[in-house]
């Protein structure tokens, strides 16, 4: 790749990092990532993708930005609300760097639509709050072997592990099945610190430009788990289950399923 | 190894960190075991490129001053 010159500025930071160099940042810069939500953690993760030069960003979200988002969500601002996530998040990135084209899907995820959506990107991020869809992203890249970078917030607590289907653990490695709709409550009923997601979405867009550029180790087969109020940094190991249905040997989930929604929790 | 030239680079009138990132892609783009030479007049960078060039491994031949504000680098590429 031959960078312009005002290119060469804006990733000089990058380049001269020997395991960046220019090939990494034309790695960067060739890259598709797919954002599951463009919310607490899909704000951060977006945000700094985009800076870094990424050169596709999908971002899913069919929501539309609503006050109480504002507290955590940095992609959006007072100027956008009643705007859909995706459009107010692509503005926002691509002012940002005009390098990086979002294409924003206004759509809820679903067992239908997931596989062609993801289809042309080389790593998906979960940045969801919501079970259902979490398993649903999950089985979706174990089926396709597409690297998966989750995050997870509530309250002061927070979780990052990346999943290299073929390779490292799987969601359902951990947690077989959803919880029941009900028993685990969203950051709308029980809440969520607003600098927390930043945390959370920045250690998974780091997870993300390793992946693209290959260096270091990513955080598969394990788990870090965060407690901002204590600051305390957990690494937990999370082993492969040779028999997980999705992806041990013999899975016995074989195709996608929309698992049912807590209503109170949209 | 061979005292011979692979790759010249001019980044006369350029400044951190224009210069340590053009030397940096230039390094990238010459095989190992092949040498670099770079011509520039930016003085702190007549000291960190040198620097920077070992910090990634590289070897540095040659730090000549040519002129009142000019100098030429001379390095080794060591690794990918």
């Amino acid at each position: 790749m031959d960078f312009s010159e005002d290119q060469l500025l804006r990733y000089s930071r990058h380049i001269i990092l020997p395991e960046i160099g220019g090939k990494g940042q034309a790695k960067i810069n060739a890259a598709k990532v797919f954002l599951v939500g463009a919310g607490g953690l899909g704000c951060p993760v977006g945000y700094y993708l985009a800076a870094a030069g990424v050169g596709t960003l999908g971002i899913a979200d069919n929501d539309k930005v609503e006050m109480s988002n504002l507290q955590r969500q940095i992609a959006h601002s007072t100027n956008t609300l009643g705007h859909f996530k995706a459009d107010s998040a692509k503005a926002t990135f691509e002012a940002l760097n005009p390098d990086t084209t979002v294409i924003p899907i206004k759509e809820r995820l679903n067992k239908d639509n997931i596989l062609d959506l993801i289809k042309d990107y080389d790593i998906v991020v979960d940045g969801s709050d919501n079970f259902p869809t979490r398993y649903l992203v999950n089985d979706a890249c174990v089926m396709t072997g597409k690297p998966l970078v989750s995050g997870a917030i509530l309250r002061f607590e927070g979780q990052v592990t990346t999943i290299i289907p073929g390779k490292g653990h799987c969601y359902r490695c951990l947690f077989e099945e959803p919880p029941p709709p009900g028993l685990v409550p969203s950051c709308q009923e029980a809440g969520v610190l607003g600098a927390l997601p930043g945390v959370v979405g920045g250690l998974q867009a780091l997870e993300v430009i390793k992946l693209i550029i290959g260096k270091g180790e990513p955080i598969s087969n394990r788990m870090l788990i965060i407690d901002s109020l204590k600051m305390h940094f957990r690494m937990v190991k999370v082993p492969k289950n040779p028999d997980c249905a999705a992806c041990g040997p013999n899975p016995t989930i074989t195709e996608l399923q929309d698992y049912a929604q807590n209503v109170c929790a949209l | 190894m061979s005292d011979a030239i692979d790759k010249h680079i001019d980044i006369r009138g350029l400044v951190c960190p224009y210069t340590f990132v053009k030397a940096k892609l230039a390094i990238e783009s010459i095989e190992v075991g092949q040498a670099l030479e770079i011509l520039l007049d930016y003085e702190d960078a007549s000291r960190s490129i040198p620097n920077s060039m070992r910090d990634h491994g590289h070897t540095v031949l040659a730090v000549e001053k040519t002129g009142d504000a000019e100098w030429i680098i001379r390095v080794r590429k060591e690794k990918d």
